[in-house]
């Protein structure tokens, strides 16, 4: 076990390391680089010194090492509009980002769970054709569609539910059920099929058999068994909600880092982005690491391939 | 020889018999309508409306739905349902496109990686595992913001961001049918590389690459239509699902229809697609269960 996770950890670290001359390489996808890191009214002498000044003359083989060595010691150079180190101010933004992921998956799970169980058990009634229905429809509604809905619905019609910002829990009504309508339509389609799958095997025969109880047989027995694949799918959704993060805060003036990312992207404020984009796959990374180390804790066969 | 030819047969037949006869189930058929729906108001925008476009009415701005605009008009007095079906021509075609696009690089590479093995799967399915590490839309976007707006550009941004799936996906394949017999056989028989790549494994491909297909166009259209409504990829003037939300939201207080209709249209359409996709999945490849 410990050498399947010390070789996961490191397969994870080459590429995080990729992931860092990928944010360095995008700077160089629209050509000249300091185009992206000056606004467009900039003089050519301003240019001239802006690219002495931050080293854009060296060889490109010296600006990745500067690049690479900065980047380890968390310096990705400062906001172009704040003037603060851009990752401070990244980082300042990660917890309202990871409440709100936090709560949207929660709430994601314990819906898409019970539905996804219940529909499997009851096959073909009219729960079961409710919750595909269900499930068919909120992969197919865009979150940023579905968030401009609720605040029609809910702030601008019934004015129940404040439009944006961040306070009481009353905010984190509309944007986690944003963010967790899409996931949870994978996880419940993902359930119902994992449990069909186990509900036909013969230990559930033998359970039901032997006289236990259904809610006994199906939680303690089948969901159990069925969880292995929902357990992976939990950590790779995560990632997910980081990118559907972005929409979602913008749409409901959420202060995490998928809306400082969008205003950044408009200000052409680079720096920020380049980190944005870069925490986010570390965070991603980690999170796969994570799910396949929790598989092979929860699957022995893994471990061993 | 003949054991050869018995594992040959099947292998090379079956897809070609799925495709002649492909059972159309309920929500496979709702599906198709609603794509050949979408695709003819498309095709036929000008017929269907007496309107352009972005031709404004001052006069006639923000105006609910009436006779004479069913769909209602937006801040500079243009015709809603106009848009709608002239921003169909813009995502399917940005769907359409980019899949193409997308599928053929992913296609090359996986082949490439996959059939050679080696050093060169080793680089390139890092590079792969790489660009899987961003979240798919969120590349997208900053890929976006750098190239550039315009049709042009988001069109490039989503072939960039896109083709690795294809190339994941292909490689999976060509290393499974690598190691089949008749891949063995043909190339003990002295077939040249490009004509078992060609003739035994190209075939065999089709399936998997149609039905991620049919997904990567909803997928596609709706990553077009997220980066519009942030205010990058295609801009107004022109007439984008996305871009038409993103004017819809300043007006949410007082035109619903604005930020009403875009969406339907949207989710009509990935949810077609999606339901063709399913549909395509069941039929082509009853291993992979709903």
């Amino acid at each position: 076990m410990l050498q399947f996770v010390a070789r996961r950890l490191l397969e994870a670290l080459v590429v995080v390391f990729l992931a860092l001359t990928v944010v360095f390489a995008l700077q160089f996808l629209a050509g000249d680089p300091v185009k992206l890191f000056l606004p467009t009214d900039t003089t050519q002498k301003e240019i001239e010194e802006f690219r002495g000044r931050l080293g854009f003359n060296d060889p490109w083989l010296v600006q990745y090492a500067r690049f690479l060595r900065n980047a380890l010691r968390g310096d990705f150079g400062n906001s172009l509009r704040q003037q603060e180190p851009a990752l401070a101010l990244v980082m300042l933004r990660l917890p309202a980002t990871l409440s709100l992921s936090g709560v949207a998956m929660l709430l994601a799970l314990g819906i898409a769970i019970p539905v996804g169980v219940i529909s499997a058990a009851r096959r073909n009634s009219w729960f079961d054709h409710l919750g595909i229905g269900a499930t068919v429809l909120g992969q197919a509604i865009p979150g940023f569609w579905l968030g401009l809905m609720l605040i029609y619905v809910f702030s601008v019609w019934l004015r129940v539910l404040p439009t944006g910002g961040r306070g009481t829990w009353l905010h984190f009504i509309m944007p986690s059920v944003t963010l967790a309508a899409f996931v949870a339509a994978r996880f419940a389609r993902l359930t119902r099929s994992m449990m069909l799958d186990v509900l036909g095997q013969d230990y559930i025969r033998t359970a039901r058999a032997k006289g236990l109880s259904p809610q006994r047989v199906l939680y303690k027995h089948a969901l159990k068994n069925a969880s292995l694949p929902i357990v992976t799918l939990l950590a790779l959704q995560l990632g997910q909600l980081l990118g559907g993060a972005v929409i979602t805060e913008t749409i409901f003036a959420w202060p995490g880092v998928g809306r400082f990312l969008v205003q950044a992207l408009l200000n052409r404020d680079f720096p920020v982005v380049l980190v944005g984009v870069f925490l986010t796959a570390v965070l991603y990374s980690a999170l796969n690491l994570v799910a396949d180390i929790a598989y092979a804790w929860l699957n022995p066969r893994i471990r061993y391939e | 020889m003949s054991s050869t030819a018995a594992t040959l047969a099947p292998a090379l037949t079956e897809p070609r018999r799925a495709r002649r006869r492909l059972p159309l189930n309920r929500s496979g058929a709702l599906g198709l309508i609603v794509v050949v729906l979408v695709a003819g108001a498309a095709v036929l925008a000008p017929a269907i409306t007496p309107y352009g476009p972005a031709d404004s009415d001052l006069v006639k701005t923000l105006q609910p739905p009436s006779r004479a605009h069913w769909m209602g008009t937006d801040q500079l007095g243009r015709d809603l349902f106009t848009r709608i079906l002239y921003g169909a021509r813009v995502s399917l075609t940005i769907g359409l496109v980019t899949v193409g696009i997308s599928g053929v690089i992913g296609l090359v590479v996986g082949l490439i990686s996959g059939y050679l093995g080696g050093l060169t799967d080793v680089v390139l399915m890092r590079l792969v595992d790489v660009q899987l590490s961003f979240p798919f839309i969120l590349l997208a976007l900053v890929v976006n913001a750098i190239l550039g707006i315009g049709l042009q550009n988001i069109i490039l941004t989503l072939i960039i961001t896109g083709w690795v799936v294809y190339a994941r996906l292909v490689r999976g394949e060509v290393l499974a049918l690598k190691t089949l017999d008749y891949v063995e056989a043909a190339r003990a028989l002295g077939a040249q590389q490009m004509r078992i790549v060609v003739r035994h494994l190209l075939p065999n491909l089709w399936t998997p690459i149609i039905i991620l297909s049919s997904l990567q166009v909803a997928q596609f259209i709706v990553a077009e239509a997220a980066i519009s409504f942030l205010g990058f990829g295609v801009q107004p003037p022109m007439a984008s699902w996305g871009n038409m939300l993103n004017e819809g939201k300043t007006y949410i207080y007082n035109a619903w229809w604005m930020t009403t209709f875009p969406g339907v249209a949207l989710v009509l359409t990935a949810l077609g697609v999606n339901l063709v996709g399913d549909w395509l999945r069941d039929t082509l490849d009853p291993r992979l269960g709903p």
